[in-house]
């Protein structure tokens, strides 16, 4: 009984990382592209392009936080102070970028929090894509204990997947500014969600290949058999993906590029699931010894069921209110 | 005392915390006047209502914006600082955070932009439906979160089991015997907060002669409302008060300075706590007035903090002195809201400058006695994280000083810099006032069924 609420719990967060990942990934990457436009007027564009979604976006990772806490304290309590450096950049980037949304409008220096909301933006990305590289990796742990110091996360392999998310989710961003601009801007996001797409590719590739060439566990998760057969589709898919989103971006579909681009994250979520389950620390703790106590998990699950249906709805009825193109006066100033 | 990690994580937590609890108080408390002003426009078709709701929409925004971005370090701080905290009790206190987020986060951030955007995107009623949501959302994000405090000044529903707490019953666990106390003594103090946030602003206008016939409607609402919300905030802190002597009579006794176990017990009305020597020096004090308030009869025998060893004694000086700030502020704000009320009663409160320029001065104080009660609540817990069962020392990460000494420091200038931004934005748009055209695509709008008198 007490394996079917974990379980389900695992599947609960995987949905709500996955969300967060997906709907700030493309705020975030909004934030990066947001770095090399020049005209004013684009940026307005930019920014008012997630100004009505970005507050309900980052809210999925402060429910990645609290469920977590709630059904995987083992791992909360673990994984916190492992990355306490990481975590307050990451923090603090999106205190930066966040505020930009209420100062950029207001301020007589909008260059200043220009700044402020693209820099946050990718620092913000750095520092994630450093802490999904540590939690692949691996993370130093001794007697239940973190024991790799304040730098423990900072390995070659974290600099690739910051390198690899700061690509990928400014892919997610071009992509969503093909569905919301029109004209010059718009064509300036086809170029160059054309080109982040082959850097997402290698790195791709790049991630693929490092994780089971030095860990003979995640090797033989894939390589196996019969799981070679079995797990064979993945990459089949992200190469079919991939083809998919070159075509559309070239027939300069305005939606499909959005939606390939999601799938091809959802794709390499789910290849980085398969090579760490069932740990929820990677390689210390698994999702059973992090799990919270049974009468907590079916009281957090019971929220979850009737709450979240809810949740969902409303979200796609703030998505449908404002789905039009992009309107830069859109402001209450 | 050394300058060890669990200190500096201390003041940390404390220095964000009480950062980010100014942006909920001012939210709570200007959502329930947004409902207020929204409605009057509905009902009356006034549209001056309309005008100003859309210009402290404008201020709610711009508050919203600090709480959301200062609120989401609170969240992971928990588990950086205090992992010893987040594993002992995640049992109990994760699901009620996970509410909070599911309940009361998503509906803020989903109904918030149609308050800001929604504006000839969406018809008259879902408008002011999203502007309830709002203000519900604030509403029970407070709920959840003051129930997770609630329950480590008075943990009850649970049993602990090697160190960790385990649920028994839910129920229990939130309406804990602090939780209905403190949830209504907070909500209180949002609303108090925002009427007098509402109740400066037009005085400053009025003094400037802006926007005089708005900002006279606006000091009416704020000083009438505040002269229900005070006295009602004043008499639910007596019984949080009697409730906290039931169940915390150690924070209770630092709250009074109070450090024998006697009878007779006066009311200090000042002193100079002295830790180590347990006395007060320089006390001023009104013979039996205490035993008067706390046990409702003259003589009534208080328990003093020789009850407990003196290292588990909370610091005296800070609970003693926090709880007579907010004593101070409250009976200030009421004596002000009184006041306005009889200038009102005698038609002068639009020219009274005298009662503007202190309205004007008072417009901090909701906040400062808002801090001045946490720290009262928070220090007087010390030494326990959850009251009586988990110590503080045991409860933080061991962390590297020179890491928390440097988030530390982050903290103390991003966060200068952003309050610094904050109070110039604000500034900027308070003195802009209120739109004097309010835009056609919404004065267009039909409001229909809502209107009950026409125009
Ligand atoms: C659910 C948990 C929770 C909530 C809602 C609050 N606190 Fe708290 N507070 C803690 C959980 C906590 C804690 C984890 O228990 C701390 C950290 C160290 C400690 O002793 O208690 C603490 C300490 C602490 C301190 C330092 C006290 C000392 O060490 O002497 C201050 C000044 C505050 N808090 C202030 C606040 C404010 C302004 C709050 C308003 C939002 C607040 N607290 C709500
Ligand atoms: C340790 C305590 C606290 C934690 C961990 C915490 C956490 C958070 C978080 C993560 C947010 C941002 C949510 C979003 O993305 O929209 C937030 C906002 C908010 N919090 Fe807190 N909070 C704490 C204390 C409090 C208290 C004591 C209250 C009320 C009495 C409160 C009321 C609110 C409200 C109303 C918001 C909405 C945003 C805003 O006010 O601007 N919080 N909080
Ligand atoms: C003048 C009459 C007042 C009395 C008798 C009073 C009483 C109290 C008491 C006894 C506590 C501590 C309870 C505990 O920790 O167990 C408290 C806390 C608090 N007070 Fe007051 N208070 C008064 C006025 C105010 C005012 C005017 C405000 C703000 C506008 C305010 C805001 C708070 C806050 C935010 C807390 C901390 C949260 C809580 O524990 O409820 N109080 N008050």
């Amino acid at each position: 009984m007490s394996m079917d609420l974990t379980l389900l719990s695992a599947l609960v967060i995987a949905f709500g990382i996955a969300m967060y990942v997906l709907l700030d990934g493309f705020d975030l990457g909004v934030g990066i592209l947001f770095l090399f436009t020049r005209e004013e007027r684009d940026r307005q564009l930019l920014m008012s392009s997630i100004a009505p979604v970005w507050d309900g976006n980052e809210t999925w990772l402060v429910l990645g936080g609290a469920m977590l806490l709630a059904t995987f304290p083992g791992a909360y309590s673990l994984l916190l102070p492992a990355w306490y450096v990481p975590l307050l950049l990451f923090l603090f980037a999106l205190i930066f970028r966040g505020v930009a949304f209420e100062f950029r409008p207001q301020a007589r220096r909008k260059q200043l929090w220009g700044y402020s909301f693209g820099l946050g933006s990718l620092l913000a990305t750095v520092a994630q894509g450093a802490m999904l590289g540590s939690f692949v990796h691996g993370i130093d742990v001794q007697g239940g204990r973190y024991a790799g110091g304040p730098w423990g996360w900072f390995t070659p392999f974290s600099a690739v997947t910051a390198a690899g998310l700061v690509a990928g989710y400014a892919l997610l961003g071009a992509t969503w500014l093909i569905y919301k601009t029109e004209g010059a801007l718009q064509d300036w996001c086809f170029r160059v969600a054309r080109w982040l797409m082959l850097v997402v590719l290698a790195f791709i590739g790049l991630v693929s290949l490092w994780t089971p060439l030095t860990n003979a566990e995640i090797a033989d998760r894939w390589f196996g058999w019969p799981n070679l057969l079995y797990l064979s589709p993945v990459p089949l898919l992200t190469a079919a993906i991939a083809v998919a989103l070159w075509r559309s971006i070239s027939n300069r579909r305005e939606l499909t590029p959005f939606i390939y681009a999601v799938a091809l994250f959802l794709l390499s979520f789910f290849g980085l699931a398969i090579s760490t389950w069932p740990y929820a620390v990677p390689r210390a703790v698994t999702v059973w010894d992090a799990a919270s106590s049974p009468t907590t998990q079916a009281f957090m699950l019971v929220g979850v069921g009737l709450l979240l249906p809810l949740v969902l709805g409303y979200t796609i009825h703030t998505y449908r209110v404002f789905r039009h193109k992009a309107d830069a006066g859109l402001h209450y100033h | 005392m050394e300058l060890d990690a669990v200190l500096l994580s201390r003041l940390q937590f404390g220095f964000t915390l009480a950062f980010h609890i100014l942006f909920p108080t001012f939210t709570i408390g200007l959502a329930g006047f947004l409902v207020m002003m929204h409605g009057a426009w509905l009902a009356t078709g006034a549209e001056a209502y309309l005008r100003l709701y859309r210009f402290w929409l404008k201020l709610f925004a711009l508050g919203f914006g600090m709480g959301v971005v200062s609120g989401i370090v609170l969240a992971f701080e928990f588990g950086m600082n205090f992992n010893g905290f987040s594993a002992a009790t995640a049992n109990v206190i994760g699901p009620l955070m996970g509410y909070e987020v599911l309940m009361a986060f998503f509906l803020e951030a989903s109904f918030l932009p149609i308050m800001l955007f929604g504006w000839g995107r969406v018809g008259p009623r879902l408008q002011f439906f999203a502007t309830l949501m709002v203000s519900l959302g604030t509403m029970l994000s407070a709920f959840w979160i003051l129930a997770a405090n609630s329950w480590m000044q008075t943990p009850s529903g649970f049993e602990l089991r090697n160190g960790l707490f385990h649920p028994l019953d839910w129920w229990a666990v939130v309406f804990n015997p602090s939780f209905p106390y403190r949830l209504a003594h907070m909500l209180m103090a949002s609303l108090l907060t925002g009427a007098f946030l509402i109740a400066g602003v037009s005085a400053w206008h009025l003094r400037r002669r802006l926007h005089t016939e708005l900002a006279a409607r606006a000091l009416r609402l704020a000083v009438v409302s505040a002269a229900i919300f005070a006295p009602t905030q004043i008499l639910l802190g007596d019984l949080h008060g009697l409730n906290t002597l039931r169940h915390q009579p150690v924070k209770v006794a630092a709250m009074e300075a109070l450090w024998e176990t006697r009878a007779n017990v006066p009311f200090v009305v000042f002193a100079l706590p002295d830790q180590t020597n347990a006395t007060n020096r320089a006390a001023l004090e009104i013979p039996r007035a205490g035993s008067l308030i706390l046990t409702h009869s003259w003589n009534g025998r208080v328990q003093g903090l020789d009850a407990v060893a003196p290292q588990d004694r909370p610091p005296v000086a800070v609970v003693f002195f926090g709880f007579r700030v907010m004593l101070a502020i409250g009976f200030f704000l009421l004596a002000l809201a009184w006041w306005g009320l009889a200038l009102w009663w005698r038609g002068r409160l639009d020219a009274a400058d005298r009662y503007h320029r202190i309205c004007l001065f008072a417009t901090p104080l909701g906040f400062i006695a808002v801090i001045a009660g946490w720290v009262t609540t928070e220090s007087g817990r010390q030494p326990w994280v959850v009251q009586g069962l988990l110590r503080t020392a045991d409860a933080a990460t061991p962390l590297p000083v020179g890491s928390v000494a440097s988030s530390l420091t982050l903290f103390l200038l991003a966060y200068g810099v952003l309050l610094a931004a904050f109070l110039v934005f604000a500034y900027r748009i308070a003195r802009r006032g209120p739109e004097h055209e309010i835009p056609e695509q919404i004065r267009g709008a039909p409001r229909t069924v809502w209107r009950l008198r026409p125009q």
